[in-house]
């Protein structure tokens, strides 16, 4: 594991995000203050509710802030404009989400070219599918591939530009668990070889084991963070 | 409110802009539809209001000369029902203010009364002052060309005189609706009119005291014509006549037939294209729709409700866009109507225009473009009952796709991924991707079908006037002259070359079919006239036969040898029977051809002409006619380059501005279509965007995976609907076809290209519109659930 550095990549700073429905407002995040560091592996745990997607959301340019800081580097993404954001997530941040979000036309090598087409210093498509394991299912296309395999070729589509940080959300929450063992197996195995700062949102406490650190968060706040003595593998886990 | 019916309406909001385009689609074929049908059926309907009220005649002749004293032996012919004698004369008119040549017609009337037949409609000012011969009436399109009103000054030539004379008012009559020249082919209102003058000062002026040289009469009910034309030939034949004929030989009227059956012909021909590739699209665009909606209707079923519910649910949300679109299309197509009326008045001198919609019209258009998005809703429908809940529920499973043509032949190494989906994606659903082009295709064929008007036009004026005639001015004597007068002619200043032609006014007839017109004798050798095969090259005409234009020949079932009987309507009434020598090439009228002094020959009399063709010097032009205006037995001057220009102004004001009317809806069917197209896949693929944009597309790279294939699609449907639309041109050309014009099919390539234009401008607007809403894509909301 590679020791955090001091500098953070994200410094988080009286974060909130208030969602006006109507005439009703809802305190997704209020007030939150966390760093991630680089090339540490953090799972952030938390009921429906509680403002983890949220907080993933903005880390990823996804969404933005209503008040506060968020410094990525030494960019302020609270201030980004909306084609800033999308040159952000380009070149800095790979996805992964629960539904894979996979392009059903294209197949598991087109599905990484498509990001590795736009990205500033890639990897070749094959060789981040063959970091997931999938170095003979290269042109197939999602519906010829399991569960499983279409979340692995999404691990690959996001880790294939090289990105600093790797953010997933529920990324085993449409599989099974044996399955699931697998994903988060190619997950860790990308944030040791790449060093690439990982943050998996997840309501399944499980996976907090093979944490380097575990952030609880409810209603909005930063619970409890939590530095796992001990690693577990993933292979450890079950639920 | 039920809880379903909140959702109808609710449904019917958040689809507003989809449902919006399929109302337009509805609303643009119901409109040309309920548009062309209407305003064929009012102007049909003012034609039969303004006979009856104006007691148009049944029966008319007209002859050398005849005293007045055998107007009562005419009345007394049984099935004669009123008879009124009248005087005509050809007059050449002079206005201060135009340079050009002027011919008319004078007719009279009883002094200071309106006529008992073909009574007249003032417009403005009154019936002359019985005791003031030089008070006339003029026609109202003449009058309107030249801003006349009464009270004006002009100077009229009767017999070689020159008479002044003052309007005493305008007026239009039952016999003029179509205000034509004889011999010309299209009307020119500036250069020919109709003056009513008292009876005793007309027959002064042209030497008919006591006597009368043309008549009108009506038939008592239940009596045929035919008897009583033959009786009245018989009583009229010492008198020089021409032979009577029935209102299918009145001039305005045979051309007002012919004209309404053209208009018939695209009335209904035109409306069924438009409205046919309407409910195509409106079947395809539905089924679509109701296809993103798969999903609550399994939760729908899932709750309980039967597929009968749910159906009517269905079909109440595309029923109201279907009444959107119809009550649209029936008060547009209703005004547009309207308007075409009023602009049709330009060639048809109605004194009022009677506008009627048949609720029949308008219900049969509604049903038609209705019918055909209920037949698409319910389908699509159908298909979402076959599911069981539980699968209906769940997201359409992934799409297999596979690589394309394209790339299998190698090409593929070139394109980039987001390339390949727009090509994947078409090649996918091939059979959705064949009736998207389909119906782009459509949209290109009903501009190409409206579009072709002015090529066409143009066209036929072209082989017209500088391929088969090629006078600058033709002159036409009151009666056949010695071929002396050519000489004459010729000697003008500024005449380079005059040539002389023979036309005798004749039945031609076939067994029991006959034509009314007559024969034309020109030079064999002529320089200035030509006749032209269907290559529209000059063939000699035949000294031992007739040439006639194919039309003719179909309309009297005969070919190349056959014999025609020929019936001379002048001189001693020849009977003649001429054999047919070959065809010939006209898009206008219906000719019968022969050499000059072949038709001399046939008529036993020396070389006469009854006209002039001449080609002058164009500085000379304008003198020229002046001078041949004071020559005693000119009747009449035509310049031709007048008369092209008259003709293509009355065009342009009023078929081009129908032309313009069906382009705009052709144009809004081709914008709804494109718009719809895109908007659902636009539903279909959100989540497949969203991931895009969340993966660092710009908006500008993930629009171009949408608006790609648009454009693709578009681009794969114009070739396809030039060929679709040059095959709807070719029908509509025979469905217009009379004895007056075949339209030929000519199809340009401006027509071409504004009709392509049309379509990718609609692409280009829709790719705005649905770049907009790319905008608002939730990237978020697309990521969580499955949909």
């Amino acid at each position: 594991m590679p020791p955090p550095t001091s500098e953070p990549v994200f410094r988080i700073r009286r974060l909130t995000r208030v969602f006006r429905m109507g005439e009703v407002e809802i305190h997704a995040l209020r007030g939150v203050d966390l760093d991630l560091y680089q090339g540490e592996f953090v799972v952030m745990l938390g009921a429906s509710g509680s403002g983890k997607s949220t907080l993933l959301n903005i880390l990823g340019g996804l969404d933005k802030a209503t008040a506060g800081e968020v410094w990525f580097r030494d960019r302020d993404l609270a201030l980004a404009s909306e084609a800033e954001l999308t040159q952000f997530r380009r070149r800095h941040v790979g996805f992964v989400f629960q539904f894979y979000n996979l392009i059903p036309s294209l197949t598991a090598r087109e599905n990484v070219a498509i990001v590795t087409e736009i990205a500033d210093d890639p990897m070749r498509p094959d060789e981040a599918l063959a970091m997931v394991g999938l170095e003979e299912r290269l042109d197939h296309f999602p519906a010829q591939m399991s569960g499983g395999e279409q979340q692995r070729v999404a691990i690959a589509r996001a880790i294939a530009k090289n990105p600093e940080v790797l953010l997933c959300d529920e990324p085993t929450g449409a599989l099974d668990s044996a399955t699931g063992v697998r994903v988060l197996e190619a997950l860790l195995d990308v944030n040791q070889r790449l060093g690439t700062t990982t943050a998996v949102i997840t309501h399944n406490a499980a996976i907090a084991d093979m944490a380097d650190r575990v952030i609880r968060l409810s209603d909005g706040r930063i619970a409890d963070v939590h530095r796992n003595a001990t690693k577990a593998s993933p292979r450890d886990l079950h639920w | 409110m039920r809880a379903l019916d909140r959702k109808l309406l609710r449904n019917l909001w958040s689809l507003r802009s989809q449902g919006l385009a399929i109302a337009l689609v509805v609303a643009c074929g119901v409109a040309t539809f309920v548009m062309s049908l209407a305003s064929l059926d009012s102007l049909r309907l003012t034609q039969q209001g303004v006979y009856k009220a104006q007691r148009f005649a049944d029966v008319f002749a007209d002859l050398k000369r005849a005293p007045e004293s055998l107007a009562d032996r005419m009345r007394e012919i049984p099935g004669v029902a009123a008879l009124e004698t009248r005087v005509r004369a050809p007059v050449r008119l002079r206005l201060d203010t135009f340079e050009d040549p002027i011919t008319g017609l004078a007719i009279s009337i009883p002094d200071g009364r309106q006529p008992e037949l073909n009574r007249l409609f003032l417009r403005a000012g009154q019936l002359p002052d019985p005791d003031r011969g030089e008070q006339v009436l003029i026609s109202e399109a003449f009058a309107e060309a030249h801003g006349l009103k009464p009270g004006d000054q002009l100077a009229m030539i009767v017999n070689g005189r020159l008479q002044r004379l003052t309007l005493a008012g305008i007026a239009l009559s039952p016999e003029f609706i179509y205000q034509i020249r004889p011999g010309d082919l299209f009307p020119d209102f500036s250069r020919y009119a109709v003056v009513w003058m008292n009876r005793s000062a007309l027959a002064a002026a042209f030497g008919m005291e006591g006597a009368f040289n043309s008549l009108s009469l009506t038939l008592s009910p239940r009596h045929e014509a035919a008897p009583v034309i033959d009786a009245l030939d018989l009583l009229l034949q010492p008198w020089g006549s021409l032979g009577a004929h029935d209102r299918n030989d009145q001039l305005s009227h045979r051309y007002l037939e012919q004209e309404l059956e053209q208009l018939e012909g695209m009335a209904r021909f035109l409306p069924m294209i438009f409205i046919g590739v309407a409910a195509f699209l409106l079947n395809v665009v539905a089924a679509r729709l109701i296809r993103t909606q798969r999903e609550q209707i399994g939760v729908l079923k899932a709750f309980g409700y039967g597929n009968l519910r749910i159906a009517s649910h269905y079909l109440a949300l595309v029923l109201a866009v279907v009444a959107i679109g119809s009550l649209t299309g029936v008060i547009a197509g209703a005004w547009l109507a309207g308007l075409l009326g009023a602009l049709y008045q330009d060639f048809f001198r109605f004194p009022w225009l009677q506008f009627r919609l048949q609720p029949a019209t308008a219900v049969l258009a509604v049903a038609i473009a209705g019918g055909a998005t209920l037949a698409g809703t319910l389908s699509a429908v159908r298909a979402a009952f076959r599911l069981p809940p539980a699968e209906a529920m769940r997201p359409e499973s992934p799409p297999r796709y596979r690589r394309t043509l394209v790339e299998r032949l190698g090409v593929g190494r070139f394109l980039s991924q987001p390339s390949r989906m727009i090509l994947r994606n078409l090649e996918r659903q091939p059979i959705k991707s064949l009736l998207s082009v389909l119906g782009i295709a459509l949209a290109v064929a009903i501009l190409v079908l409206t579009g072709f008007q002015q090529g066409s036009v143009n066209h036929m004026l072209d082989v017209q006037f500088r391929l088969a005639q090629q006078q600058d001015l033709t002159v036409t004597f009151v009666e056949p002259v010695s071929q002396r007068a050519i000489h004459e002619l010729a000697a003008l200043p500024g005449v380079r070359h005059a040539e002389g032609f023979r036309v005798a006014p004749a039945i031609l007839r076939n067994g029991h079919r006959e034509h009314r017109g007559s024969l034309q004798g020109y030079q064999a050798d002529s320089r200035l006239f030509a006749v032209l095969d269907d290559q529209l090259q000059p063939i000699p005409l035949a000294e031992g036969g007739l040439m006639m234009t194919d039309h003719l020949a179909g309309m009297l079932g005969v070919g190349p040898g056959d014999m025609v009987q020929v019936q001379i309507q002048e001189g001693r009434r020849a009977r003649l029977d001429i054999p047919v020598a070959g065809l010939v090439t006209e898009y206008v009228g219906v000719g019968a051809y022969l050499p000059q002094q072949t038709l001399n020959r046939l008529l036993r009399e020396g070389p006469a002409v009854s006209g002039a063709f001449l080609s002058v010097a164009p500085e000379a032009l304008a003198g020229l006619h002046r001078r041949l205006e004071s020559l005693p037995r000119v009747a009449g001057v035509s310049l031709r380059e007048r008369a092209i220009q008259s003709f293509r102004e009355l065009m342009d004001e009023s078929v081009m501005v129908f032309t313009l009317f069906a382009m705009a809806l052709a144009g809004s069917i081709a914008f709804a279509v494109v718009y719809n197209s895109a908007r659902i896949a636009l539903a279909e693929r959100s989540r497949e965007l969203a991931s895009l944009r969340v993966l660092g597309f710009t908006r500008a790279e993930t629009a171009y995976v949408l608006l790609g294939e648009l454009v693709v699609l578009t681009l794969a449907a114009i070739a396809p609907g030039f060929a679709i639309g040059a095959g709807f041109t070719w029908l509509l050309t025979r469905a217009m076809e009379t004895d007056l014009y075949r339209v030929p099919m000519i199809l340009t390539a401006d027509t071409f290209a504004l009709s392509a234009a049309v379509v990718l401008g609609a692409t280009m607007l829709s790719s705005l519109l649905i770049a907009n809403r790319l905008r608002r894509l939730d990237m978020v909301s697309a990521l969580k659930a499955s949909e």
